[in-house]
C-alpha cells in the first residue's frame, strides 16, 4: 500500500515542482522584493507608495474604474439575464456560447475595436459630426469615459456567466408559492429572490472588480503609460529603460496582490453562501 | 407585463454592445477606405492577402501557435495526472488544488510579470521559458475545471474500480478505460487553455517583449501604423476564436450528452 501511494506520488511532483518554479517563488521573490533596497531590509517602497500622490491617484483612478463598470455591467446583465429567462434552455445555452465568444475579446483586439468605432476618425464619432451632436463627437476614448466602455465591455459576458446560474437556482415553485400567497412579482423579488441572490451578487461584483483591477492590456493599447492606473504603474515601472525602480514595482504589485486575495476570497464566501442558500 | 419590456431592453442592448465592436472590426478589414464617411466607401480582400504575405506576420503567428499550445501541452502531460492522482486518490488533498486554482486566478499577468522579472532575470534563465512556465501555471483553472467536470460525470472511481476488478491493471484501467471516458472535457478544457493564452499581452511584452514577437504583439506595433492591417489581424483572431468556441461547445454537449445517456 506504502509502495504504491509513493507511486502514485512520483505523478504529483511535476506538479509541484511547476507550481513552486513558476507561481510560488516569483511571487516570494517579489514579496522580498517590495522589502528591500541595495543593502538590507527597508520599509522605504511602501513608505513611497503612500506617500506618493501619483501613484495614490493611480490606486484611486483603478478602483473608481473597476467598481464603475463592475456595477454597471452587473445592472446591465441582472435585467438582461431576466429577460433571457422567456427562452428554452438550449436558446439560452446557445447565447451563453456566443457570450463566452466574446469573452475572448478582450485586451489589444478590443482596444482596436473600440477604436475603429470611437477614435478619432470612428464610425460612432464621424456619425455624431454628421448628426451635429458636439457633445458626444468631442468624446475622446483616451480618457476615463473611454476606458469606461472598454471595461463595461470585458465584464460583461464575465458578469453573464456568473449570473446565469445564480438566476437559474431561482425555482419556478417559489415564485408559484409566493403568487399564491398573494405577493405580486416585485414583491418575490423585493421579499425573496434578491436577498437569496444577494450574496451571488455580491460574489459576482468582487470577481468583476478584481478582474478590472488586473486588467493592463486594453488600457495600455489606448493611452500607453499616460493614463494613470495601478497595473499601467507596475507595468511602466518594471519596464522603463531610464527610471526602472522594480522594487517600487514590487511594492506596488504586493498592494494590489493582497486587493485582489481580498477580493478572492470574499466573492469564494459569498458564492458559498449562494449555494446554500439555494 | 411592461417590467418584462424594460428587461428586454437591456438584453437588446447587452447583444448589441458585444457584437457592434466586433462587426465593426471585422468590417474595417475589408473596407477599401473609412476615414471621412460614416460606412465604408468600398470593399476589398486586399489588406487580408497583405496580411498573409506579411512574413513577420506567419513568424509571430507561428509563435504564438508553438508557445500557447507548448503551455496547453506541458499542462496536459504535467498537470492533468496529477489532478487525476489527487481526485481519485487523495480527495482529501483536493482542496489544496481548490486553493491553487483561485490563487493562480487571482493574480493577474502584470503581478507575475514583476515576480517572474525579480526572480529570474539576472540569473541567465532565458525568459520566454520562464513565460512558458506561467502559462503552463495560469491555466491550472480551465485545465482544473476540465478535467474535474469529466472525472465527476463519469463516475471516474467507480469506472477504474470496475475495471480493476474485471482484471484489468492499473495501467491498462487508465489508459484504456478512464481516458478515453474523460477525452472529450479535457480537450476543451485544453482548447479553452490555448484560447486565453493566444490572447495574453502582458507577461509576454513586461517580460520579454518584441524579441519573442507573438501575434499581440504584432498587432500593438501594426496599432500605431496601420488600421486596416490591425483589423485584419483582428479578423484573423476572431475566426480562430470562433472556431475554437465552436469545437469547445459541441465536446461539452457531447461529454454532457454521455453522462446523461
Amino acid at each position: 500500500m506504502l509502495t504504491s501511494k509513493k507511486q502514485l506520488f512520483v505523478w504529483i511532483l511535476p506538479f509541484l515542482v511547476l507550481v513552486t518554479l513558476f507561481f510560488i517563488v516569483p511571487l516570494l521573490y517579489m514579496v522580498i522584493s517590495s522589502f528591500s533596497n541595495g543593502d538590507g531590509f527597508t520599509l522605504g517602497h511602501y513608505q513611497e507608495v503612500l506617500t506618493s500622490s501619483y501613484i495614490l491617484q493611480g490606486f484611486k483612478n483603478s478602483i473608481t474604474l473597476s467598481a464603475v463598470s463592475a456595477i454597471i455591467a452587473l445592472i446591465v446583465t441582472l435585467f438582461a439575464v431576466y429577460a433571457m429567462m422567456r427562452f428554452s434552455e438550449p436558446v439560452r445555452e446557445r447565447i451563453l456560447m456566443v457570450s463566452n465568444l466574446t469573452s475572448n475579446f478582450s485586451g489589444i483586439p478590443l482596444a482596436f475595436a473600440f477604436i475603429v468605432l470611437l477614435g478619432n476618425s470612428g464610425l460612432f464619432t464621424l456619425l455624431f459630426e454628421k448628426w451635429g451632436i458636439d457633445s458626444l463627437s468631442s468624446f475622446s476614448l483616451y480618457s476615463w469615459g473611454g476606458l469606461l466602455l472598454v471595461y463595461i465591455y470585458f465584464q460583461l459576458p464575465l458578469s453573464l456567466m456568473l449570473l446565469y446560474p445564480i438566476y437559474y437556482g431561482i425555482q419556478q415553485q417559489w415564485k408559484d408559492a409566493a403568487a399564491l400567497l398573494g405577493a405580486s412579482t416585485f414583491q418575490f423579488w423585493r421579499k425573496i429572490g434578491v436577498p437569496i441572490m444577494l450574496p451571488g451578487i455580491v460574489g459576482t461584483f468582487s470577481v468583476l472588480f478584481a478582474n478590472a483591477m488586473g486588467a493592463y492590456a486594453s488600457a495600455y493599447a489606448l493611452t500607453g503609460s499616460n493614463y494613470n492606473l495601478v497595473a499601467i504603474r507596475i507595468g511602466a515601472l518594471l519596464s522603463g529603460d531610464i527610471f526602472a525602480q522594480p522594487e517600487l514595482a514590487s511594492a506596488i504589485a504586493v498592494i494590489l496582490g493582497v486587493t485582489m486575495i481580498i477580493a478572492m476570497l470574499l466573492s469564494e464566501w459569498s458564492i458559498k453562501k449562494t449555494r446554500r442558500n439555494l | 407585463m411592461r417590467k418584462k419590456g424594460f428587461a428586454d431592453l437591456f438584453f437588446v442592448f447587452l447583444l448589441l454592445y458585444l457584437f457592434l465592436p466586433i462587426l465593426a472590426t471585422m468590417l474595417y478589414a475589408f473596407a477599401t477606405n473609412w476615414n471621412k464617411t460614416v460606412l465604408p466607401e468600398g470593399l476589398t480582400f486586399k489588406w487580408i492577402a497583405t496580411l498573409f504575405q506579411d512574413s513577420s506576420f506567419i513568424e509571430a503567428f507561428g509563435r504564438s501557435v508553438l508557445l500557447s499550445g507548448g503551455a496547453v501541452l506541458l499542462a496536459l502531460l504535467f498537470i492533468v495526472p496529477a489532478i487525476f492522482v489527487i481526485v481519485l486518490y487523495f480527495p482529501k488533498y483536493e482542496k489544496w488544488i481548490q486553493a491553487a486554482v483561485v490563487m493562480v486566478y487571482a493574480f493577474p499577468g502584470v503581478i507575475l510579470a514583476v515576480g517572474l522579472i525579480r526572480a529570474y532575470a539576472h540569473i541567465g534563465v532565458p525568459m520566454i521559458l520562464a513565460v512558458l512556465g506561467v502559462y503552463v501555471i495560469s491555466i491550472l483553472p480551465y485545465i482544473y475545471q476540465g478535467t474535474r467536470n469529466s472525472l465527476r460525470s463519469v463516475n471516474g472511481k467507480q469506472l477504474l474500480d470496475a475495471a480493476e476488478l474485471l482484471g484489468a491493471s492499473k495501467a491498462q484501467a487508465f489508459t484504456k478505460v478512464l481516458l478515453p471516458a474523460v477525452y472529450p472535457g479535457l480537450f476543451a478544457g485544453a482548447l479553452l487553455s490555448f484560447s486565453v493564452l493566444f490572447g495574453e499581452f502582458v507577461l509576454i511584452n513586461l517580460v520579454v517583449g518584441s524579441r519573442f514577437e507573438t501575434v499581440q504583439i504584432y498587432l500593438m506595433k501594426k496599432l500605431s501604423t496601420s488600421g486596416h492591417i490591425a483589423s485584419s489581424v483582428v479578423f484573423v483572431y476572431l475566426v480562430l476564436m470562433g472556431i475554437l468556441t465552436f469545437i469547445i461547445s459541441m465536446l461539452t454537449k457531447r461529454s454532457k450528452g454521455a453522462a446523461k445517456a
